[in-house]
């Protein structure tokens, strides 16, 4: 499947991406650019190599192939949102927001801090010690903590997956005034409605191999059932590729 | 890696039951071993029942007489003596655990001593509990029987050499209860000349000769007989010789032991939780993206660690000198040992850590490699097979407990090897742990 070409400045361009865990062939070959202020959704099977392609662009993994560039001059690293809670539980919402500031290296801490607390409303709870707070709300934090050093790519690692509807919707209005505002998004996630909801642009990815780069109605029209919901014809376009 | 140290600070001072744990429990293991180090065994107890009657308790040799109660007062210097009234109070004293083991002295002891060797004088010893207060109980016993025997050995060879002059040199001798005059060989061998001298018989003279180089020989042979008797008496005396270095007493290396398993457990167990917290909490997947790099992160920890069990045991160190006499001119070698022995510990936790997803793996890990390797440091020589030693020795070298021990050792009581050459080893360990450190973050990452 070729990839899309965008229509403005690629924010982030993926180039033959490949990784191997031992004899698994965690990601192959794998080739794709993401807009400013475009909304990408990643979805595949369990498996897939999700997490490891978006492991891979955080510069958590290396890869064993291909490149990750941004455009010339950028100096702000990409954000990262790890699926699991990445903060620390014995210290409190602003303890962790303003650790992470530092080390982001950030020009004022306590301000990226303040705003943070505010964008999250989590100011009334900044005190409060992240071991005590509900799962939603330490999943705030894990946001916020990747978008202090305001990146210009974000990467969320199924970021709803812990959160109740509410908190679901109020993560989404958050990520997409970050979309608004110039910020690539690239998200995996399992729920392909939630994928069709909020995703621009859709990747699907299988055994780590990039198998469909485009909108949810041109995946819709790529299973060849020709299903109207898109969790059938990702199903059925699956199956049709053997996976 | 000021805002890691700063942050671990934070979570350590709000982790007040895990930090307490890990001062107090080191510390309370420490000074559990320098007591049982530094005190030697209590006395056992021992049930005694002395059936000699009284007045019947000295031997008789020639005309001196040897007081038994020497002999078997000797019997009780390391032990804490219960007098009892008869065998069945001694057998039940034991029984019932009030006495380790009881000593019975039979009413015929004293005339098996003085029946010239027709049959031994025997004591009756009863023991109970458990194998190990047997063993203990029986070589105490039989260590102090043993020097009870010499004491009396000596006593017989003192007068046997009393005898051993009369036959020589002449004197007077008591044989059941009657003095006789005893001529003596030198006495007899200037008669025999004088006789053979006056002696016109051939025949006679011919039959005095042999007599007269018969005491000419014992009289030329009489201190050898007394060599003998002392060679008897002592068969074996001991010369000490050290080979290497000094000797440590065993209080201050009970010190030295100490602080040693005290800054072992501190920074390994520090050190290998505080890296496994960064993958518990998930947080080493967002350092990694190059906020903290490897190196810096595992430094970050190490510092942390040492630093912390630095400070413990310095003041550990501090408060036992006000016990144990240590040599406070030695101070500055104490904190070198101290530092490079922390950073070697805390170089092994990393390492440890690094291999675990978990604080509780990482501190199971740390404890099952820590108490064996401190065991292993301290097995003698002579106490395994060579073969066994040698393993024993290339492991112990493979890990900072052997030579931190000699570090500290060195440095608190001046003790072989040299401190230089354990501070050499312990640099070596600590950048084979670091190396093992960096490949295990990168490997379990």
């Amino acid at each position: 499947m070729p990839v899309d070409a965008v229509t403005t400045a690629p924010a982030l361009t993926v180039q033959g991406v490949s990784k191997r865990f031992g004899e698994l062939q965690a990601v192959r070959d794998v080739s794709f650019e993401v807009a400013a202020g475009e909304l990408l959704a990643v979805i595949g099977p369990n498996g897939a190599g999700k997490t490891t392609l978006l492991s891979i662009l955080a510069g958590i993994l290396p890869a064993d192939g291909g490149s990750v560039a941004q455009p010339e001059g950028t100096t702000e690293r990409i954000g990262w949102v790890p699926q699991q809670t990445a903060i620390y539980g014995k210290l409190t919402v602003a303890q962790n927001l303003r650790l992470f500031a530092k080390l982001e290296g950030v020009a004022d801490p306590d301000a990226t801090v303040a705003r943070m607390l505010d964008q999250t409303g989590l100011a009334e709870r900044a005190g409060d010690e992240l071991g005590k707070l509900s799962g939603g709300n330490r999943q705030r934090v894990n946001i916020a903590v990747g978008l202090l050093a305001d990146p210009p790519v974000l990467l969320l690692d199924e970021p709803s997956g812990a959160l109740d509807p509410r908190q679901r919707e109020r993560l989404w209005g958050f990520i997409t005034a970050l979309t608004e505002r110039g910020t690539a998004v690239i998200f995996c996630t399992h729920d392909i409605a939630e994928a069709e909801r909020h995703g621009q642009r859709i990747l699907v990815l299988a055994d780590g191999e990039l198998l469909f780069n485009g909108t949810a109605a041109e995946l819709k029209a790529a299973s060849q059932a020709g299903e109207r919901d898109l969790e059938q014809a990702f199903v059925s376009f699956l199956r049709d590729r053997g996976h | 890696m000021r805002w890691m140290l700063l942050k671990d600070l934070q979570i350590l001072r709000r982790s007040k039951l895990l930090v307490g744990l890990l001062i107090v429990y080191p510390v309370a293991i420490a000074l559990l071993i320098g007591f049982a180090l530094s005190s030697g065994p209590d006395k056992p107890r021992l049930a005694y029942f002395d059936q000699i009657p009284a007045g019947e308790t000295t031997i008789k040799l020639g005309g001196d007489e040897l007081d038994v109660r020497a002999y078997t007062d000797g019997l009780f210097d390391a032990v804490d003596r219960i007098d009892v009234d008869s065998r069945a109070q001694a057998l039940e004293a034991v029984r019932s655990g009030e006495a380790l083991a009881g000593l019975i002295i039979p009413p015929d002891f004293v005339r098996k001593l003085s029946n010239g060797g027709l049959s031994s004088a025997e004591v009756e010893v009863v023991y109970n509990g458990d194998a190990l207060k047997q063993s203990f109980v029986r070589s105490t016993v039989t260590s102090n029987l043993a020097r009870a025997d010499a004491a009396l050995a000596r006593q017989i060879s003192t007068v046997a050499s009393g005898y051993i002059d009369i036959v020589g040199e002449g004197g007077k001798i008591n044989v059941l209860g009657l003095q006789f005059d005893l001529l003596g060989l030198r006495e007899s061998k200037t008669l025999l000349d004088s006789a053979i001298e006056q002696s016109d018989s051939p025949s006679l003279t011919r039959k005095l000769v042999p007599v007269r180089d018969f005491a000419a020989l014992g009289v030329s042979n009489i201190d050898r007989f007394k060599d003998v008797l002392n060679t008897v008496e002592r068969p074996v005396r001991v010369s000490e010789t050290v080979l290497e270095g000094r000797r440590t007493p065993l209080d201050t290396f009970a010190v030295a032991l100490a602080v040693t398993v005290s800054l072992m457990f501190v920074c390994v167990l520090l050190a290998s939780g505080l890296l496994a917290l960064e993958r518990e909490e998930n947080t080493f997947s967002r350092l990694a993206r190059g906020l903290v790099p490897g190196g810096r992160l595992l430094a970050g920890k190490v510092v942390l660690a040492a630093g912390c069990a630095f400070v413990v045991t310095l003041v550990m160190l501090l408060g036992i000198s006000a016990f144990v006499p240590l040599d406070y001119g030695r101070a500055a070698l104490w904190i070198v040992a101290l530092a490079v022995s922390a950073v070697a510990f805390g170089t092994l936790g990393v390492a440890i850590g690094s291999l675990a997803r978990e604080v509780r793996a990482a501190s199971l890990l740390a404890l099952m490699l820590a108490l064996p390797l401190a065991f292993l440091a301290l097995v003698p020589s002579g106490g395994v097979s060579p073969l066994l030693y040698d393993v024993i020795r290339v492991i112990s070298a493979a890990f900072p407990f052997k030579p931190s021990l000699d570090a500290i050792d060195a440095a608190v009581n001046d003790a072989s090897p040299n401190l230089a050459l354990s501070l050499a080893h312990l640099a070596a360990l600590t950048v084979v742990f670091g190396a093992a450190a960096r490949f295990g973050l990168r490997r379990f990452a």
